[in-house]
């Protein structure tokens, strides 16, 4: 582990003037699950295809394996991918799919039946070798198109958006199972997405990218908890921003003062901050909770406001909650139904206290 | 809407299909244009040298018609100047298409349209133009067997390759580009790419594509017939000569044979571009 596989250095790529992926720097380690999201148009199948070979590179330089790959064409590096659209060979059938890059490397017959019937049984495929894709469903689609990337034994696996095309069930069931692939052969895996659940679920490392640039490279739970800017924190999960100016520092201590209501927030932490500054605190709506207003914890940050729509999930429900002051903002609050009763806490219309730990804070400048 | 709520829905709607004066109307059309076909092949069994009354069932006809040297001379002119049609008319046109698919250049869309106008032309215009154009450019006339046949090839193929060249686009148009990629991906080189996985992609279009070439070669008339001479009749052309002395059930048995060998390659073609239908709804 921890011995890098593939390394980006400055690349860039431009349709045009359209600056697709502006200066990448990248490190991706041997046998890691590595995700990458964003939202749409953000450059991340573009990335994906300077990996591949797809696409030429307008500057930088990408090395695997501590080889330059800059003017390796596709078909000659160790990489291979997974399409969206899973690309398979329609007039094929499964073993001849799944055979195909075995048959161009001039792989002899028996040899290439039996590594295509040990791939097939891997991926749990064995006694459909002679259908035709469009005899499969989509989960055995999926299967044949791994099967057929995998079986080249590539040092890195690119997936596109693997799972887009699957319904909901299927897609749980093929998170696992990609994920029992990824550590059984201990291959590198690459898994580009707009799901951030699916990032989140699977990938042991993730780089969020938006408008060509990558804003942070963490494990799934510290991206989570420490974004590393305003985008990151909004893009994985849901968020409260609330609009502050510094007002204080006393050591290691900030006190912030909102602009909607002049309450006052404490932060612990080491920033570089000044005083005035204008800045966004976060807080996710989990770490919120509900509090009668005579038992709240000094060390606890609090804001009281009017509970205006509640959406019940079920295992939780989402309170929006309506801070009014000196400008109106939204905070949503989700309790978590530990348990099990009919009727929520709180009711629409009614005022409530809203109060979160100091450390569940995190300070964007903007 | 269920299975049987949307049978009723369809059965109002096309249920003038039940209406007697609807019947006469398709029965009037069916018989208007099969009658003279059906006639034909029924009078190449008349046992009589008049072609006006029925006289009695014989295959004599077509024994004579096999039998006539001048015929027979002319199916295999007509044979030979089909296939060369076809083989021809297959690469350019699909060179053509490859070309209008894979690459982009300054006023391609006048290129696009400028192929298909031998389409449009009326064809004696195009017998005309060609008639002159092989005097003008001094064509020479006396070449042997089968070379005294590329007149007449050369006009074909005019004619056909653009109809090869649709077909080929429009099949080109459904290939997914993934798929090169994906064979990219896993080692093929270009040469690989084109054989496993474009070539087979083709393959239905190629063969519709040929028989359609095969079959307007066999069948033309008009351009046909400003580029033949006395060594180099086709079976239409030969027809036409033997219809101007008379009209005998040997003239019937030719036409049936050359009905039978278009409605065979048609119904081929027909059934091919069925199945891959099918494929590319499935797909």
């Amino acid at each position: 582990m921890n011995r890098s596989i593939l390394q980006l250095k400055g690349i860039s790529k431009n349709y045009g003037t359209l600056e697709a992926i502006k200066e990448i720097d990248l490190n991706i380690f041997e046998g890691e699950f590595f995700s990458i999201i964003g939202p749409s148009g953000c450059g991340k199948t573009t990335l994906l295809r300077v990996l591949a070979g797809f696409e030429i590179t307008d500057s930088g330089s990408l090395y695997i394996e501590n080889i330059n790959m800059q003017n390796v064409p596709p078909n000659k590096r160790p990489i291979n991918m997974v399409f969206q659209s899973y690309a398979l060979f329609p007039h094929m059938n499964v073993l001849d799919n799944v055979a195909f890059g075995l048959r161009v490397d001039g792989v002899a017959r028996g040899e290439q039946t039996q590594l295509v019937k040990s791939m097939l049984s891997l991926v749990k495929l064995s006694g459909l070798e002679n259908r035709l894709p469009h005899q499969l469903s989509g989960g055995q689609l999926q299967r044949v198109a791994l099967a057929r990337a995998l079986i080249k034994k590539p040092r890195v696996l690119l997936l596109d958006e693997p799972l887009s095309a699957l319904d909901a069930k299927l897609r749980n069931e093929m998170r696992q199972e990609l994920i029992r692939l990824q550590k059984s052969l201990g291959i590198t895996f690459i898994l580009v997405t707009h799901d951030q659940q699916e990032a989140l679920s699977m990938a042991d490392r993730i780089a969020v990218m938006n408008d060509g640039t990558i804003q942070q490279v963490a494990s799934p739970s510290y991206l989570y908890e420490f974004p590393s800017n305003k985008f990151v924190a909004d893009f994985i999960g849901s968020i409260n921003f609330i609009e502050c100016q510094l007002s204080e520092i006393d050591g290691d201590v900030f006190k912030f003062i909102t602009k909607i209501s002049k309450d006052a927030f404490t932060v612990e932490g080491n920033k570089s901050l000044r005083i005035g500054q204008d800045c966004w605190l976060g807080i996710r709506p989990e770490k919120i909770s509900f509090k009668d207003s005579y038992v709240v914890n000094p060390h606890h940050n609090k804001l009281s406001g009017v509970v205006t729509n509640i959406t019940y999930f079920g295992q939780a429900s989402m309170y929006h909650v309506e801070v009014t002051g000196e400008k109106t903002a939204t905070i949503n609050v989700m309790e978590n139904h530990s348990q099990r009763s009919s009727y929520t806490t709180n009711k629409v219309g009614d005022s409530v206290v809203l109060c979160w730990s100091t450390e569940s804070i995190s300070v964007f400048t903007s | 809407m269920n299975q049987q709520q949307r049978k009723n829905c369809q059965n109002r709607i096309f249920n003038y299909f039940h209406q007697w004066w609807f019947r006469v109307i398709l029965c009037c059309t069916i018989v208007f244009l099969y009658a003279p076909i059906i006639v034909l092949v029924i009078f190449s069994f008349n046992d009589s040298r008049r072609n006006v009354t029925w006289h009695g069932f014989t295959f004599k006809y077509y024994e004579k018609a096999i039998h006539n040297n001048n015929l027979i001379e002319a199916f295999l002119n007509s044979l030979s100047i089909a296939f060369f049609n076809t083989v021809f008319s297959l690469i350019l046109g699909t060179l053509t298409a490859l070309l209008l698919w894979r690459f982009r250049f300054s006023y391609k869309s006048v290129y696009e349209g400028i192929i298909l106008v031998p389409i449009i032309i009326p064809e004696i215009c195009i017998g005309i133009a060609l008639l002159v154009f092989f005097n003008l450019c001094g064509w020479p006339n006396d070449l042997p067997w089968p070379l005294n046949l590329s007149k007449i090839t050369c006009a074909h193929i005019l004619f056909s390759f653009p109809f090869v060249a649709v077909i080929i686009r429009a099949r080109l148009a459904k290939f997914n580009l993934d798929q090169e990629e994906a064979a990219l991906d896993l080692g093929a080189n270009h040469k690989q790419i084109f054989k496993n996985v474009l070539f087979p992609h083709l393959k239905p279009a190629l063969i519709v594509s040929s028989l359609l070439a095969f079959t307007l070669s066999l069948d033309d008339f008009v351009i046909t017939f400003f580029m033949s001479g006395p060594e180099t009749t086709t079976v239409p052309i030969k027809i036409y000569s033997m219809v101007r002395f008379s009209v005998t059930p040997e003239v019937n048995a030719a036409s049936t044979i050359l009905l039978l060998i278009t409605i065979v390659l048609a119904a081929i073609a027909i059934w091919i571009q069925r199945g891959w239908a099918k494929e590319v709804e499935k797909s």
